[in-house]
């Protein structure tokens, strides 16, 4: 999208009184009208001119320019630890010249890994039962320790941290004055984001919303058949087109020939903004609870043009009502696939965490999507504890893109005798495979709560059986 | 974000520096690590505050290590400070250290001591040590076993027959035990 070169000549005469405003407003209109109508008609056909493309491709020099800065700023590390320099033979001195390896934002390197599933792994206890030593309360305290500095879990719940700064003030946590240069940059871009990307944006989404309501209540009026379905898939991969290109959007899905036509597809969850991503190359139903306000809004006029499965708080508890309603969906014909996040719970794009078991218990034969976003465009993860819906959906429009892989991955059959927790997870390190995030046995739900007290067990049952007692 | 991007002073890393030993570059580090384990925001950590991260929520001990926070502490939170101190504990020890740095050997003795005293007063009695092996293994061990195993234990290490372990006589069974490794973290620079 160019809107950013309609823009510039109202720049610099803000401050010119009000008759150049209103000159340079009517100037603009035109213009203004035309690009959004030229977003529009694209996304009805779903043609690009590769716009998005070039300006994804534009910010990356940007960025790669500025890390260049910083990476020349502090390539020393600073005057510090002048005692602490003989001090660290042991400590593991690496990076220096890789500066912005992944493993950038790592604190320690951990030895120990307490899993829920498998206890404390500690390779030398394995095959050999042995006696219980006062020494044993090390192993402990170290994985402790380590868990306490750096864990699989909690981390996975804010927002990630970047190895390179992407001139984002929310992606630097303990931002520095970096220098005057970068400063600038920023304000520069800080200005083009808000000033112009935003207001061009939330009007596109607005048309988008619009046309949403719109045409779902047209349809929503039809009778069923064909000619309805088709319709619907037609309306509604142009509005969810228009809501991508709304967020500037960059998507690439690959595999196609794996798009699921019916049945339950699987995803793992980053954001609400997944659901507009995967809609915009395929018609799907979704499952959720019916939530209030714009949501609620958004998914009444969804559930007019086509099925979706909305439940009320109080039913979401009980499960085998979801369940029978689920299978209901997909035994249905002509039913559009059903979209479901096992997760239950919005990652921060760095992992996949379980997979609730429930969809994999309805069905037999799942279609797994994996979501990767490309965090250097700005952050997709949706912390809901920390921000609402709409503070979201302001981060998401005010960031500098939506750059995302899709992958359609082949439709996994559950074996026989395999247990639906197994087959999730079967699906799951799947997932993980593919979209390259690390593959998590705990439970997404420990956003909120904390650990069951009986998850205590396992470490101990496995502590207890290299113990030799008389 | 708010609060939570106030940022740490110049002096303050170098005074943490200077009691911890620990690196300007690793300080920033364990502040941002800080700041995400404060769920409140007020710049200091509250006991669920640190069994909200299930990997220690899990860990048998657990409740001990976070104990030895507040121990440090003296109250019902922690600082940064304070956090930070606790950590020095596992950082590494040099081979040729300089003494009292709370990194060496003594002190990382002194940590795992205080796992077992459970009331404080430097010795660990049968009782107590019977109560953290019932922690270790849960109700997988029978309270017998876990008894003939405590009373072992005890007549192994007890130089003065006094039937409890002192500090001393800790050290003394932790002689063999290569104690610098198995409590250092490997902390990145």
């Amino acid at each position: 999208m160019n809107e950013g070169t309609h823009h510039a000549p109202g720049v610099s005469d803000e401050s010119m009184g009000e008759q150049l405003m209103i000159a340079a407003f009517s100037l603009l209109f035109f213009p203004l009208v035309l690009v959004v109508t030229l977003v529009i008609v694209l996304a009805t056909f779903g043609k690009s001119f590769g716009i998005r493309h070039a300006y994804v491709g534009l910010l990356l020099k940007v960025f790669e320019a500025c890390r260049y800065k910083v990476q020349v700023k502090s390539g020393y590390g600073g005057l510090e630890a002048t005692d602490d320099s003989e001090d660290e033979d042991e400590e593991v001195n690496k990076k220096d010249e890789v500066v912005l390896d992944a493993g950038d934002t790592q604190i320690i390197e951990k030895d120990f890994e307490l899993s829920a599933t498998k206890g404390l792994e500690k390779p030398s206890w394995a095959p050999f039962k042995k006696e219980f030593e006062l020494s044993d309360v090390l192993y402990f305290s170290k994985c402790g320790m380590e868990a306490i500095i750096d864990d699989n879990v909690t981390k996975r719940f804010s927002a990630e941290e970047l190895p390179a700064w992407n001139l984002l003030t929310r992606t630097q946590k303990p931002h520095q004055f970096m220098s005057i240069r970068m400063t600038l940059f920023w304000c520069i871009g800080c200005f083009v984001r808000y000033m112009m990307l935003l207001p061009f944006r939330i009007t596109i989404a607005f048309i988008g919303i619009t046309w949403m309501m719109i045409s779902t209540a047209f349809i929503g009026y039809l009778p069923k058949g064909s000619f309805k379905r088709k319709l619907n898939r037609w309306a509604s991969l142009m509005s969810f087109r228009i809501l991508v290109r709304a967020c500037s959007g960059v998507i690439k899905f690959h595999n196609r020939e794996n798009m699921a036509k019916s049945g339950i597809c699987v995803a793992n969850h980053t954001s609400p903004i997944d659901v507009i991503i995967l809609s915009c190359d395929n018609c799907y139903a979704m499952i959720g609870q019916a939530h209030g306000g714009f949501l609620g809004t958004l998914q009444r006029s969804l559930a007019r043009a086509t099925a979706h499965i909305w439940f009320e708080r109080s039913e979401t508890k009980d499960r085998t009502l979801v369940a029978k309603r689920l299978s209901s969906h997909i035994t249905t014909e002509n039913n559009l696939p059903i979209l479901i996040f096992p997760e239950g719970t919005c990652i921060n794009n760095t992992s996949v965490m379980m997979f609730k078991k429930g969809s994999f218990e309805v069905s037999s034969i799942i279609y797994p999507v994996a979501i990767k976003y490309d965090p250097q465009f700005g952050d997709a993860f949706w912390n809901s504890s920390k921000h609402s819906w709409t503070q979201h959906l302001l981060q998401i429009m005010s960031s500098w893109a939506l750059v995302c892989d899709v992958w359609y991955l082949p439709p996994m059959i559950r074996k026989e005798n395999e247990s639906a927790v197994a087959f999730a997870n079967r699906v799951k390190s799947e997932i993980a495979r593919q979209g390259g995030l690390v593959d998590l046995e705990w439970d997404g739900g420990l956003k909120r709560a904390t650990v069951k007290e009986s998850m205590k067990g396992v470490p101990q049952e496995q502590y207890s059986n290299i113990l030799k007692v008389d | 974000m708010g609060t939570r991007s106030s940022m740490l002073q110049e002096e303050e890393i170098s005074e943490i520096q200077r009691e911890t030993g620990f690196s300007s570059n690793q300080i920033v580090r364990l502040y941002s690590r800080f700041t995400n384990l404060d769920k409140s925001d007020q710049g200091f950590l509250r006991r669920a505050d640190f069994l909200r991260i299930p990997e220690l929520a899990i860990n048998p001990l657990g409740d001990r290590i976070v104990h030895a926070f507040f121990q440090e502490s003296a109250t019902d939170t922690v600082n940064f400070r304070q956090f930070m101190r606790v950590l020095a504990r596992f950082r590494p020890v040099k081979k040729n250290a300089t003494k009292n740095k709370l990194n060496d050997r003594e002190e990382k003795l002194k940590f795992a001591f205080k796992m077992y005293d459970l009331d404080g007063d430097n010795m660990i009695s049968r009782d107590e040590l019977l109560n953290v092996l019932h922690m270790m293994v849960g109700a997988n061990i029978s309270d017998d076993q876990l008894g003939s195993i405590a009373d072992r234990t005890i007549s192994e290490v007890d130089l003065d027959k006094d039937e409890n372990i002192s500090f001393e006589e800790f050290v003394k069974a932790m002689e063999r035990v290569d104690v610098e490794q198995k409590m250092s973290i490997r902390f990145l620079n």
